[in-house]
């Protein structure tokens, strides 16, 4: 969030923008949004960061808070596209995670930081977001998006998509 | 304005004829160059030298020509699980042969589109490895646990690259490629431990791989210079790592790794544009409609 009160008006336009793919998140509830910046001339730069690197989500995104802003007036829009630091789970705000389990898509379990170095090959037990359930199992580490896994809870028996730690 | 999509804004996409539901072919207004920043942190767009922009290229080609490969398994995988598994690692690939590409292509004034889809086989880059067909499902598990684990300790490495750009493309890409090597051992062990004809094909596979191993780990004077400057690393610094990650997994699923005179060892080459003969069909399936409209979108 930029501190500059010009900036930050051009920043809740376009913190307004959602994930084509996850409606209830905002780029903002994403870390998607990382920054705005106004010139002296009024200029516009707003910059991005992609959650995974082929996620076709982001060129909708792009045009999305392009459109938002010169929508709302502002005439000259720039909206680069940054890679690092690469983009992670662990800039997903509480508020955004909260929003994803109530849609039904669990929230990533633990921080990417936290992940240990080398093959892994143990998965910790990732929560029902409808019953609750920590009796769940994966059934596939590729979901719906790159972004998602599937998995199923053995007491509601609902499948549910999990959001992956990156 | 919550809740209330903005009217689409005049020359921003390319338009369609309203009596024409399929739309035609236009060129896209959106200017190519744009799509994908290989930005700096601060926004800025780096450029490549030519050592630099060849490299890249080299790592572009290895991620295009595996996704594209990859992509073939669609609706094809042994369960619809492994359709939408292998679909989601060829679009990471696809990602970050972008990145790569718009970064090499800063060098000559190229676009990410140019260098994939208007170069001929003796212009690509790419290892051996990448462009074998697919075989049966144990074969392309092999090839892609060949792969990951070899791309993931190269971009362990090109983390701490001294091109900023370089270091932001593998910062990203590493994270995602730990995925893919974890999907490539899960299936190893799976084949490798589950009934006779899986484990007979999982051997199969790995004896017809391993051939193509070696030449991901040579040196030669364009990633000497490179490495000389801490750009690139020498890829055969990266040997013993991934040796140590397939033994790892071979142990665990009862294999071993082909060695001495059991290994056959391919020429290579694909790193100076001699390929294969998988390499042009490939490409010919890849590039047919960008050649047969040129600048097209839709």
């Amino acid at each position: 969030m930029p501190s500059d009160p010009a900036a930050v008006r051009a920043w809740a336009v376009a913190a307004t923008v959602t994930d084509p793919e996850i409606p209830v998140l905002t780029i903002e509830d994403l870390g998607v949004l990382r920054s705005v910046e106004i010139a002296d001339d009024g200029a516009v730069r707003v910059q991005l960061t992609p959650t995974y690197s082929g996620c076709p989500a982001l060129d909708a995104m792009r045009d999305d808070v392009l459109l938002a802003l010169t929508h709302a007036g502002y005439g000259d829009v720039r909206v680069d596209l940054v890679l690092a630091p690469a983009w992670t789970t662990d800039w997903m705000s509480e508020a955004g995670k909260e929003k994803l389990r109530t849609y039904g898509i669990q929230a990533p379990s633990g921080n990417a930081a936290a992940r240990p170095a080398g093959p892994v090959r143990v998965q910790l037990a990732v929560k029902c977001p409808r019953c609750d359930s920590l009796n769940t199992r994966e059934l596939a580490r590729f979901g719906s998006t790159s972004c998602k896994a599937l998995y199923e809870c053995r007491d509601c028996l609902e499948p549910f998509d999990y959001f992956k730690v990156l | 304005m919550s809740g209330v999509r903005p009217e689409p804004v005049e020359g921003l996409r390319p338009t369609q004829p309203a009596d024409d539901i399929h739309g035609d072919v236009s060129v896209d207004r959106l200017a190519l160059a744009d799509e994908l920043a290989g930005t700096a942190a601060d926004g800025s767009t780096a450029v490549a030298s030519a050592d630099v922009a060849e490299y890249a290229l080299r790592l572009g080609d290895d991620a295009l020509v595996l996704a594209q490969q990859l992509g073939m398994w669609i609706a094809r995988a042994p369960e619809l699980e492994e359709d939408v598994a292998l679909g989601n690692i060829a679009l990471d690939l696809i990602g970050h042969a972008r990145s790569l590409m718009h970064y090499a292509g800063t060098a000559s004034g190229r676009s990410e589109d140019d260098l994939a889809y208007w170069r001929d086989e003796p212009e690509f880059r790419n290892a051996w490895l990448f462009e074998q067909p697919n075989g049966d499902f144990a074969h392309t598990i092999a090839r892609q646990l060949a792969a990951s684990a070899y791309l993931f300790e190269l971009y362990s490495w090109l983390v701490d690259s001294t091109d900023p750009t370089l270091a932001a493309i593998a910062a990203k890409s590493v994270k995602e490629v730990d995925y893919h090597r974890d999907h490539a051992t899960q299936w190893v062990l799976r084949l490798a431990g589950g009934t006779e004809e899986s484990r007979r094909r999982m051997l199969l596979a790995i004896i017809d791989t391993w051939p193509y191993v070696d030449e991901l780990f040579d040196d030669d004077e364009l990633v000497e210079r490179l490495a000389a400057a801490g750009i690139a690393v020498l890829p055969s610094t990266l040997r013993p790592a991934f040796d140590a990650v397939i033994d790892e997994v071979f142990t665990e699923a009862v294999l071993e790794r082909p060695t001495g005179r059991t290994a056959f060892i391919a020429s290579g080459g694909g790193r100076h544009g001699s390929h294969t003969e998988h390499l042009g069909p490939l490409l010919a399936e890849m590039q047919v409609l960008a050649r047969a409209h040129p600048g097209a979108s839709w």
